[in-house]
């Protein structure tokens, strides 16, 4: 039963039918759900911010991990794209992986809805979840352990094209907590299938999680060797919750090796861009001066990550309708 | 085989129609809507000839089609761009061929979630007569009727030229 993530997320014309991980997706469908994104950017301005694309449908938020930001843009995107939303925040409890997943998932097909969109702390949960739904019923990714944030990835990378064009020219720095961070995996992944160049990856040691040299990253221990001449930086939230001992000397340590501040973040581009998926610990892995400058695209990130959710699910509804014909031709 | 009439004859008879419509309507600031791709073509051609200083926007009208439930999303879509203020503005709504008029309803409601005009006047290149919604042009140039399983398709932009193909779906 168990299919690699990046074929059970294609129907069978390579439509995107689950969003489950940027690995194994094409740079033309990358292309294609930012090119679809900035037509929803555009919805976004009018008197009217609603298309009546996904009207009758019904799209599930299932968080079981907190999150705003995501779970109400999430919310924002289906509810502009005229669908139905119900929102599950669902505390994972003591029971085992697989059955609580599984129980939540056929009382939730039991009400009959169209798309999950999925928040869990363990990686690859969305996928167990996509393997085993409804043929028709289409799953988005919103963060599955540090496993992959697909939505973030492509906010990140409409972002970046927005505001500074072809990737094939750029040098973007991902700096901090990389250990824990499914933001900075989903990152990487875009970055290279969308071609650019240099992509450098800058932590402490301990920060960086095993095999990272497969990436096709350059790894900087030292943020002021890593920053110099980037176009981007985007910065990661330091996920204190998840830290270990041993791992962080302490906060202060790392804000004074690895925050972002106005000396540190001259060693970039002058007009180098300034991302974080946030929610941002000020003080802790970015300045205030830094994170409320001229440079800091942090809230523009939010606007587009409406935009490419719009994209992401009506694509996704496309892909399951041509399954669904594709499947009833055969027949 | 149908005989296809040139382009440029008919776009010059659309001219003269169109302003002498806007004339007779004491239209003085209209504003163009060109629907992709082929609507933008006429819709820049008019123009140009018609009313250059008005302003000119586009459509693409994915968002808004009732067949997302047959076919999706279109591989690509372009973003809508109206540089102006729809609120109590008179509309020249633009498109290559009108055939069934599913278009142009999409295109109407995708323009009343910008602002409430205060006309919105049809035109379009060619009708095949297909209608299956009360839509009908203000401004033609030409009426035509096809064999069953053919379409016509408006190449371009330059030259415009209109060609016979078999239909797809």
């Amino acid at each position: 039963m168990s299919q690699t993530p990046h074929h059970l997320q294609l129907n069978h014309q390579g439509q995107l039918r689950h969003f489950l991980t940027i690995e194994g997706l094409s740079r033309e469908l990358l292309t294609e759900l930012l090119d679809t994104a900035d037509s929803f950017l555009e919805v976004g301005e009018r008197a009217v911010k609603k298309v009546p694309l996904l009207r009758g449908k019904t799209v599930c938020n299932v968080f079981f991990e907190n999150s705003t930001r995501t779970r109400t843009t999430f919310e924002l995107a289906a509810k502009r794209l005229s669908a139905d939303v119900l929102n599950l925040n669902i505390s994972t409890s003591s029971t085992s992986k697989g059955e609580t997943l599984y129980d939540t998932l056929q009382n939730l097909e039991a009400m009959a809805a169209d798309m999950f969109v999925v928040r869990h702390g363990d990686s690859g949960a969305a996928h167990f979840i996509a393997e085993r739904v409804c043929p028709d019923v289409a799953v988005i990714n919103a963060g599955d352990g540090n496993h992959a944030h697909p939505t973030q990835a492509m906010l990140d990378m409409l972002t970046i094209r927005r505001h500074r064009g072809d990737f094939e020219k750029l040098s973007v720095a991902i700096v901090g907590d990389i250990l824990h961070s499914r933001v900075a995996r989903s990152n990487m992944q875009a970055l290279k299938t969308l071609g650019c160049p240099d992509i450098r990856v800058i932590a402490p040691r301990t920060l960086l999680p095993e095999g990272i040299d497969q990436y096709g990253v350059r790894v900087f221990n030292d943020l002021r060797v890593g920053l110099r001449d980037v176009d981007v930086v985007i910065m990661l939230r330091l996920q204190k919750e998840r830290m270990q001992s041993g791992l962080l000397p302490s906060e202060g340590e790392f804000y004074k090796l690895y925050g972002l501040t106005r000396e540190t973040l001259a060693l970039a581009k002058p007009d180098a861009l300034v991302m974080h998926p946030g929610p941002i610990n000020r003080g802790v892995e970015i300045e205030s001066e830094v994170a409320d400058g001229p440079q800091s695209v942090i809230l523009k990130q939010v606007t587009y990550g409406i935009a490419v959710r719009m994209a992401v699910m009506s694509m996704a509804m496309t892909g399951q309708t041509t399954q669904r014909q594709l499947t009833q031709e055969a027949n | 085989m149908t005989a296809l009439p040139e382009v440029g004859p008919l776009l010059q008879q659309m001219a003269d129609q169109l302003s002498r419509y806007l004339k007779e309507r004491q239209i003085e600031d209209p504003a163009f809507v060109g629907i992709h791709t082929g609507g933008v073509w006429i819709a820049e051609a008019l123009h140009q000839q018609v009313a250059p200083e008005a302003p000119m926007g586009t459509l693409d009208i994915a968002f808004y089609r009732d067949d997302f439930e047959q076919h999706g999303l279109p591989q690509r879509v372009r973003p809508s761009e109206l540089p102006f203020t729809v609120d109590g503005r008179h509309l020249i709504l633009v498109d290559d061929v009108l055939m069934t008029g599913r278009t142009i309803r999409a295109a109407l409601n995708e323009l009343f979630d910008y602002g409430r005009p205060a006309s919105v006047t049809l035109v379009t290149l060619l009708d095949i007569e297909a209608r299956q919604l009360p839509v009908r042009a203000d401004i033609l140039g030409a009426s035509l009727a096809l064999p069953p399983g053919q379409r016509v398709k408006l190449t371009g932009p330059s030259p415009l030229q209109l060609t016979l193909n078999a239909a797809t779906n």
